[in-house]
């Protein structure tokens, strides 16, 4: 193997924001008062918030140093399955980082904002090129907002029927968020089981699709990152009995250009522009989940809709049909932002090339890791892989354990403990934008540490150790929680 | 491609390795009558210089400060952003990881969004915010559901001076869960009217925005008080986070959970997005909070660290019985405020907000001395209600050419309004901009 990633290095301590600096500093250099002072009726004054005075150098050391003790996909290889860590080009970030761009009220006049609106039209058409509907909303802020926006649409569609519907089929490979989505917005799950090759079955779901069933929510690849094979025939069967086929698309990176949604008798579904379309993930967002439908479904997309008229682009808010509104403006722009680079970087064909290279590597490391780790479902798959602990279990090492020690080899650890039906869940997410070098590295670096597992188990339960921190108590974080100082 | 590593050579290899010919074989289970086998009908790849010519020209199309002077606020707010934030913000271990499910690779997050957290908390006088959710709208939305999960009631009262388009959001959240939501009018001096409260039962929540959408300072210490003898919860909202740093916060004036936007405090317009849903409440409705939570604990050697915590509430654990279905929020725009509010420190935040007080303050008392009418007299924040004589709709337009634009027709979101504008100024807006803005209008 060659040298370990993982090494150590100089972290500095840094206390609490409010453990620093003194009264009378300051980070912020305040504009020319020119106006006379105006005191504000006492009954309305307040303290002001308690925050600690800094100066900039303060605040700069303090974020410089906590941004050391994080890992990010710019440090190295960061398989978190389902998530698409994928390499966020600095290009996008310039872009949506134009004054233009980061100057503009949302509530301009639409003769003052061509150029947002003009993106914001042609990037709905590139999502509706690339999923095969027929028109899209940008407007949920996130996937799990795209999933709600998805309900509400299918809840709209029914009511216009004239047909109350109280139940959502949700497989048991679905994103918590499914489920979550789907009682928020006040259906019922109910849950489907996948077969032994861990895919929906057509008898599955014709057993408990009925009239009482307002549609299904498939991930499609699922989460097992295999294709659902029979979605067509699934699809026909709820069609059948009224109910409308929703695809959760966080694992679109898999098929761009490869399999049009579209066109296999999903109804709608939501994109998530941080796994597929680049977008950097942020510690956890911003992130962006635009809903793309097919024709029968376009009447109750999120108002205003950008339309183009006699030439120019506007906020058309005329759809009695619409679910309203689910953000306040016009969702994550600053994302459409990075997210419109990146495809217009990439052209149909790299597009194409992505999934079928991160399918590539995905494959890849199933075949390589597969005798080191225990496979479950041993057949080609798609974007992502899913091991599991079972062959170390006699060791005592739980994937918990691997995981951690992979911190001390230099690589985030994969997802862990989902989905849920594979006890001991191991899924890994390469992306396409992870070369075969940092591949085989990070191939080596799990069967040494499988190695380990027999020699050495103790280095696996204390790992990692190069970290800023050891393991966490986690339990008592829960129990007695602190959450602000 | 340069996004792309793979060689050929690489290609070729890996794909001996899986005893397959090509790329397209990898695709084996995806049935052939799923394939979609055209050319994807997008614009061919630009380069990098081409798309930043490209972005630039669409960019340049913006109606946007220094070039216009905007006196538009409404919910999204151009306050100035020092450097060193928007630079410390492009740190790469802060944009490029993901939701810190693996804490000891992730203390930099965690204790930021640790610290976000607690200057959350203080600025809005509540004992815990949560990491961050999608936008002012939707904090509100997830506030009221709350408040209905914690009481068992249906209904919750909301004032009409809500923003206009949160009104809508939270329409859409309760609408098919059957959950009624009631208006509350508003008093002719520019606050909600709280009378029909006496005849309402069974709320679960009563809801007011104060700075509300006009701007005018509510008293919330009463409605709080008189939704208490309701026995409902007291939910605040804002949509100028920067008020707090001169007013009274909500929390000291009975608010059992708050829900706004925190876009002001070092967040760019971007047209609307990304934004900051802040939500906080009491210790004792902790564990109904929906989103993400940040705990401080040690690590095994006894060090002090941080995680995410209260997980069973989540949909990840929780599923169907969760308080929410958020996953990915807004982290990188909490870590955006949380600079913001090191950078300004108490010293400075007061200063600022004082500041913008007294700007709007200047602008309101030129327009009254021009003749426009202030509609309500009531004590605001940066941002009021004037009047301007009717048929000014024609002149707005031809100010938009003179690169001013004049504020927002109220008309829209409030039919009796009509020829009434809401108009903002922040610290952005100098004597000179208001100047200018008194003598076009009055010509």
């Amino acid at each position: 193997m060659k040298e370990s990633l993982g090494t150590t290095g100089l972290l500095l301590n840094e206390p609490l924001l409010w453990e620093k600096g003194k009264k009378g500093r300051c980070g912020f250099s305040l504009p020319r008062r020119d106006v006379e002072p105006c005191s504000l009726d006492e009954e309305f004054m307040g303290e002001g918030p308690d925050f600690p005075d800094l100066s900039e150098l303060d605040v700069v050391r303090h974020y410089t140093r906590l941004a050391q003790w994080n890992f990010g996909v710019d440090t190295g290889m960061y398989p978190l399955g389902s998530c698409t860590m994928k390499y966020s080009p600095k290009t996008n970030e310039k872009q949506a980082s134009l004054p233009g761009f980061t100057g503009a009220h949302p509530l301009l006049p639409s003769g003052l904002s061509q150029g947002a609106l003009n993106m914001l039209f042609e990037f709905e058409q590139y999502l509706n090129e690339i999923t095969g509907m027929y028109a899209t909303t940008l407007q949920p802020a996130a996937g799990a907002h795209g999933e709600l926006t998805g309900m509400l649409i299918i809840h709209a569609f029914h009511k216009k029927q004239g047909s109350k519907r109280s139940k959502i089929i949700v497989p048991d490979t679905a994103h918590g968020t499914n489920p979550a989505s789907i009682s928020l917005c006040g259906f019922r799950p109910v849950p489907v089981t996948s077969n032994e090759q861990g895919i929906l079955s057509v008898q599955a779901v014709s057993e408990i699709m009925d009239q009482d069933t307002a549609g299904i929510m498939v991930t499609n690849p699922n989460t097992l990152g295999l294709f659902e094979e029979n979605i067509q025939n699934i699809a026909e069967i709820v069609h059948a009995k009224g109910g409308l086929v929703y695809c959760d698309g966080a694992n679109m990176n898999a098929v761009m250009g490869m399999v049009k949604m579209g066109d296999i008798g999903i109804d709608l579904m939501q994109l998530n522009l941080h796994k597929t379309f680049s977008t950097p993930h942020g510690g956890g967002g911003p992130g962006s989940g635009p809903v793309s439908v097919a024709k029968h479904l376009e009447p109750f997309l999120p108002v205003p809709r950008v339309i183009e008229e006699n030439g120019a682009y506007i906020l058309a808010q005329d759809y009695p049909d619409s679910i309203g509104k689910i953000s306040a403006f016009h969702g994550a722009f600053g994302v459409v932002i990075k997210a419109y680079s990146y495809i217009r970087r990439m052209g149909p064909e790299n597009l194409k090339k992505a999934s079928q290279l991160a399918v590539l590597n995905a494959n890849y490391i199933k075949e390589m890791l597969k005798g080191t780790l225990h496979l479950p479902y041993d057949r080609p798959c798609m974007h992502e892989c899913v091991f599991s602990d079972k062959h170390q279990a006699a060791q005592k090492i739980a994937t918990l354990d691997m995981a951690k020690r992979l911190m001390d080899y230099g690589f985030h650890p994969p997802t862990t403990y989902f989905p849920l039906v594979v006890p001991g869940a191991i899924m890994v997410e390469p992306t396409e934008t992870e070369s075969k070098e940092d591949i085989d590295q990070f191939i080596a670096a799990f069967k040494a540490i499988a190695n380990e597992a027999g020699e050495n188990p103790d280095l696996l339960h204390h790992a990692p150790k190069s970290c800023k921190v050891k393991r966490l108590d986690e339990v008592t974080a829960a129990r007695k929680p602190c959450l602000a100082g | 491609m340069i996004y792309l590593p793979h060689t050929h050579e690489d290609i070729f290899s890996m794909l001996q390795v899986l005893g397959v010919d090509n790329l397209d074989d990898l695709f084996s289970t995806v049935p052939e009558d799923c394939r979609f086998n055209g050319h994807l009908n997008l614009p061919e790849a630009l380069s990098e210089w081409e798309l930043n010519d490209h972005m630039s020209t669409l960019s340049n199309t913006m109606a946007v400060s220094p070039e216009y002077k905007v006196f538009l606020g409404a919910g999204s707010y151009e306050h100035f952003i020092p450097a060193s934030v928007s630079y410390l913000l492009g740190r790469s271990e802060f944009v490029t990881s993901y939701t810190p499910y693996q804490p000891e690779m992730s203390q930099g997050t965690l204790q930021a969004i640790y610290e976000y957290q607690t200057l959350a908390a203080r600025l809005l006088g509540m004992e815990v915010a949560t990491a961050s959710h999608y936008d002012g709208a939707t904090a509100l939305a997830e506030a009221l559901l709350m408040a209905v999960r914690i009481t068992k009631r249906k209904k919750v009262a909301i004032s009409s001076l809500i923003h206009p388009l949160y009104r809508r959001v939270v329409q859409t959240y309760f609408e098919p869960a059957g959950y009624e939501v009631v208006e509350l009018p508003y008093l002719n001096t520019g606050v909600t009217d709280d009378s029909g409260l006496d005849d309402m039962d069974d709320l679960a929540a009563v809801a007011i925005q104060s700075p509300n959408f006009f701007g005018c300072i509510e008293n919330l210490q009463v409605l709080g008080q008189k939704t208490h003898d309701k026995k409902a919860l007291f939910v605040a909202s804002f949509t100028e986070a920067l008020a707090y740093g001169l007013l009274k916060n909500p929390g000291s004036q009975g608010a059992d959970i708050v829900g706004g936007e925190g876009q002001s405090l070092g967040i760019n317009s971007s047209f609307g997005g990304p934004a900051l849903g802040m939500l906080a409440s009491s210790k004792k409705h902790m564990r109904s909070l929906p989103g993400r939570l940040v705990g401080k604990t040690k690590d095994l050697d006894g060090k002090t660290g941080f995680v995410l915590t209260l997980a069973t509430r989540e949909q990840h654990i929780r599923r169907e019985k969760a308080t929410s279905n958020i996953c990915t929020n807004n982290s990188l725009c909490a870590l955006a405020a949380a600079m913001y509010m090191a950078s300004l420190g108490g010293t400075g935040i007061r200063k600022l907000a004082q500041l913008n007080h007294d700007k709007a303050e200047y602008l309101k008392k030129e327009l009254k001395k021009a003749g426009f009418t202030i509609t309500f007299d009531r004590p605001t924040f940066n941002e009021f209600v004037v009047e301007f004589p009717s048929g000014f709709e024609a002149n707005h337009k031809h100010l938009l050419e003179k690169k001013i634009v004049a504020g927002l027709c109220l008309a829209p979101y409030y039919p009796e309004l009509a020829n009434h504008y809401l108009l903002c100024v922040t610290e952005t807006r100098s004597k000179d901009d208001m100047d200018a803005l008194v003598r076009e209008v009055k010509s």
